[in-house]
């Protein structure tokens, strides 16, 4: 856009007849010109979620490959291949099939890591990059959509997870089955029949070994077919918008300042998937994970200890062992409290809570404005408080999923472990939100100090009658647009007018709380701006960072 | 990276220009010092065409040698794979596995990492793409668009006379409840009902038929071994073990009978043992017999501590007392573990009756 680009040349004809062909067919050169140099902002975090991205696409490419030797049946055989400790040994055709690939096929054991792993940093992934959307504020309008679609993704996988990993069949998995139906069978009402109709009958081989085949078409067909729908929303729908930015120099509400797609993002990105790829193939080629050959086939009546879920479960395994064993029986019924409470109350709270969020923040705020240069953490300090609080009371449910090694390991009773987190799950985010409140306020009370009084210079100055002082200088222009891409809180609006009428929105016990929200959302905000005593800088580098903003309300 | 060596002399606005407003004379360490981390040169060198030749040369000489590294895994990769990894007939069980994996995933990743390294200094240090600006645009259609398309819509509802013919909206909306209920009724064959499934056990079939036949009742056999066990081979206090209705590994749907059926026995010591009432007599010499399936989620209740006599499940760490008719100690278990009557016949130990209660986790229908 910047640059008038001439076309001195035309292209190589290797390059130019396929264009011309597609051109001629479908206009696409109309789209090509406006994208190619599309601007992308650059900043770290914007990485993490192209690791999720490229952890899918690995996940179809090696997931395939699994698909062409596994056998998605519970029948009953005997193992015959040459993993000698199991010859002999009867087991589901799932388990031999898994077993044939690790042992039989080249290169099966390294694509059933990869998958794996891919699988745990693609959920890794996916989360560190939703704090990040969260913590910067990128959810609000006009991203309220993509957000929505990111918790879908974060809650779908799961699912595909535990799928994914109950196929082999081993004993392990089939733990995670046997807890699956435990909880189906707590759901008041339908639970039975859930467990009936999931399992096609009885835990665990139903009527005729339905589970499995079932679980491998949801797992490779209908679960991976939503992904890739709402993966290419996600995607199209980000290009659409553009990214958005840090609040950095030259990043404003109305331009974006970056690197052209082509050749530079498009090299670098795809230099990140080769990361992603290579990184995958090396945990895959030396750390050993889900060694189902070590646990032996499903067996209803036995079990090892230590038995772990991949991380992303932890947090409902934590508030499975935490839970108090409240269950209540009257009339004739039973309800579980006990399973059911762990199994929807935390993570509803959670995936609801982040859901809700967006427009939560902008009814309370009064924000209907889009953003496309995202906040700092610290300027926003009840999000930020609210999201610490979210991610201590979710590390504390999945610490607890592990009481049991952190009991042996550290040598406590595993009673005072769950006990611990009884207490602390409560209290912890808490104390998360107070504390990061304040850090935050802290920050910003140094931000507004910065830009007060400038930076120490380390230079000792003596003065005439004979004090030392330090001298300040004034920041460098990259900090300051970023220290004063804060958006100090407006003054509130009176609740009533000259002549006493409520002002509308604050009216009925709705305007009150969104009143009192309002307040606790701003009352202690910090100002952060320049005093007319100033840096010896003049306004005009600000024009990027701050004055738009302001000058919009 | 250096990469701001050149001049950067283009008079762009967007060029960058760090650390020119200094305040002159004062090479002050706060000035090296970022007080952001957000202030990171963002990739490439942004040098305008202005590469300097030498350093560009080293630059693609490196980038050349990682590629040539890439090419080199690709090539060991193939190479062992149709060369060495299918010596002596193929692969065998876990050696040749791990050996394998090692190679395949060591030489797959050195290509895949090399290319990566390789690609991101051809783009940090050759190309020569400067950072442009782009317009952000309102993402709202304009007011125009917005009402042109209300009349559209508003048109196209009236021609179609849906807005006047309310016979025919209510029918149409009619035919079209029930369509979406019907897949659901399609699913119905997904598994039977859950009838009484989840209140018996095999213990409860097999002790019937046993008694049709005069016993007293059905014999314990060892899971594992499937030997039926005598009183005098469980003798010791302490001990537990696994046990199961004799004939389940015949029954129609074994694993889903094990499932609900696999019991522990345990041996408690005479002087701890405090049996319930009622069940003053559902024990042989202290030898009780417990449900293995947690009442928590189900997971096998599997670990049992001598000293203390709490059994304890490794899923949950549900704990359950031993000697006091498996009530709950500590954990998410809300119930005991139910338990099965026992007695002694020719000197086998042998259920007679099923457990009095559902075994497993709690459902809606219990009760």
């Amino acid at each position: 856009m910047s640059e008038a680009t001439a076309p001195k040349a035309a292209a190589p004809k290797a390059v130019d007849a396929p264009l011309t062909f597609l051109d001629e067919r479908l206009g696409s050169t109309t789209f090509f010109k406006r994208n190619v140099k599309k601007v992308f902002p650059d900043h770290w975090s914007f990485m993490l979620g192209e690791i999720a991205l490229y952890s899918f696409i690995i996940l179809l490419l090696t997931g395939t490959f699994l698909t062409l030797w596994f056998q998605p049946s519970m029948h009953e055989t005997v193992y015959e291949g040459s993993y000698e400790p199991l010859r002999g040994v009867k087991m589901s055709q799932a388990y031999a099939s898994t077993l044939h690939i690790t042992f039989d096929v080249r290169g099966g054991l390294l694509m059933r890591q990869i998958h794996h792993w891919a699988a745990i940093l693609f959920m890794a992934s996916i989360c560190a990059h939703m704090l990040r959307v969260f913590f910067t504020g990128a959810y609000r309008k006009p991203r309220e959509i993509n957000w929505l679609i990111g918790i879908v993704l974060f809650t779908l996988g799961m699912l595909e997870g535990l799928f994914g990993y109950s196929l082999p069949d081993d004993l392990l998995s089939g733990t995670g089955l046997r807890i699956t139906q435990g909880v189906l069978e707590s759901l008041p009402l339908v639970g039975t029949y859930g467990y009936m109709f999931l399992f096609g009958g009885e835990f665990p081989e139903g009527m005729n070994g339905e589970l499995i085949p079932r679980l491998f078409t949801l797992h490779i067909l209908l679960l991976p077919g939503i992904f890739l729908a709402l993966i290419t929303a996600h995607m199209m729908i980000m290009w659409h918008q553009k990214h958005t930015a840090m609040p950095v120099k030259n990043q404003t509400e109305e331009q974006v300042y970056g690197y052209p797609f082509y050749p530079v993002f498009m090299a670098k990105t795809g230099a990140y998937f080769l990361f992603t790829f290579g990184v995958l193939a090396l945990l895959g080629a030396f750390a050993q994970i889900n060694p189902i050959w070590q646990f032996g086939p499903y067996d209803p009546g036995a079990i090892s200890s230590g038995s772990q879920p991949d991380w992303y479960m932890g947090v409902l395994e934590g508030s499975l062992r935490i839970m108090p064993n409240w269950e209540i029986t009257a009339w004739g019924h039973t309800l579980s409290l006990n399973v059911l409470i762990p199994a929807l109350g935390p993570l509803g709270i959670i995936f609801t809570g982040a859901a809700l969020w967006p427009f939560l923040e902008r009814w309370v705020t009064g924000d209907n404005r889009s953003h496309h240069v995202n906040d700092r953490p610290r300027n926003a300090p009840v999000r930020t408080g609210v999201g610490m609080a979210a991610v201590t009371f979710y590390g504390l449910l999945w610490l607890a999923g592990a009481n049991d090694v952190i009991a042996e390991r550290f040598h406590v009773s595993l009673f005072a472990t769950t006990w611990f987190f009884r207490v602390t799950v409560i209290i912890g985010p808490i104390l998360a939100y107070i504390i990061t409140k304040r850090v935050c306020l802290g920050l910003q009370r140094s931000d507004a100090n910065v830009i007060g009084h400038g930076v120490e210079s380390g230079i000792i100055v003596a003065s005439p009658d004979g004090r030392f002082s330090e001298r300040h200088e004034p920041a460098r222009e990259e900090e300051r647009i970023t220290i004063l891409s804060k958006e100090n809180a407006r003054p509130e609006a009176p609740a009533t007018d000259a002549n006493g009428i409520p002002a509308p929105g604050t009216k009925g016990p709705l305007g009150v709380l969104r009143s009192r929200l309002q307040r606790a959302w701003t009352f202690d905000d910090i100002a952060v701006e320049e005093h007319e005593h100033g840096n010896g800088h003049e306004g005009h580098e600000l024009e990027a960072g701050k004055s738009d903003k302001e000058l919009r309300h | 990276m250096s990469d701001n060596k050149g001049p950067g002399g283009t008079p762009e606005p967007q060029e960058e220009r760090r650390t020119h407003d200094r305040v002159v004379g004062t090479p002050s360490p706060a000035a090296e010092k970022q007080l952001l981390a957000v202030d990171e040169d963002p990739a490439p060198a942004g040098a305008g065409a202005q590469l300097d030749e030498d350093a560009a040369k080293r630059a693609e000489r490196i980038v050349a040698l990682f590629f040539l590294l890439a090419f080199a895994g690709s090539v060991a990769f193939i190479a062992y794979y149709i060369g060495w990894s299918g010596r002596d007939g193929g692969m065998h069980g876990i050696f040749r596995a791990r050996e394998s994996n090692f190679w395949l995933g060591g030489t797959m990743a050195l290509s895949f990492l090399a290319l990566a390294i390789g690609m991101t200094i051809w783009v940090r240090r050759l190309m020569t793409s400067a950072p442009i600006v782009q317009e952000r645009h309102e993402l709202q259609s304009d007011a125009e668009t917005r009402a042109a398309f209300n009349q559209e819509f508003l048109e196209g509802a009236e021609d179609s006379g849906i807005t006047k013919r309310p016979l025919l909206r209510r029918t149409l909306l009619l035919a079209a409840a029930p369509l979406g209920l019907a897949p659901l009724i399609l699913l119905r064959d997904l598994g039977p009902l859950p009838e009484k499934r989840l209140r018996h056990t095999f213990w409860g079939e097999a002790v019937k038929k046993a008694q049709a036949e005069g016993k007293k009742g059905v014999r314990l056999v060892v899971d594992g071994t499937n030997k039926p066990l005598k009183v005098s081979d469980f003798a010791s206090p302490g001990g537990m073990i696994t046990v199961l209705p004799e004939g389940v590994e015949e029954s129609h749907h074994a694993l889903n009978e094990i499932a609900k059926s696999v019991t522990i026995l345990i041996n408690v010591p005479a002087d701890q043992f405090k049996p319930a009432k009622g069940r003053e007599n559902w024990h042989v010499n202290g030898i009780v017999a417990y449900s293995k399936i947690c009442t928590h989620v189900g997971c096998p209740a599997a670990l049992y501590e001598q000293t203390t006599h709490h059994i304890l499940c490794p899923c949950h760490q549900s704990t359950f007392d031993a000697t006091d008719a498996a009530k709950v100690v500590f954990g998410p278990a809300a119930r005991p573990l139910p338990q099965l009557p026992l007695a002694v016949e020719d000197g086998y130990i042998v259920a007679t009756a099923d457990f009095p209660e559902p075994i497993g986790p709690s459902f809606w229908e219990r009760g």
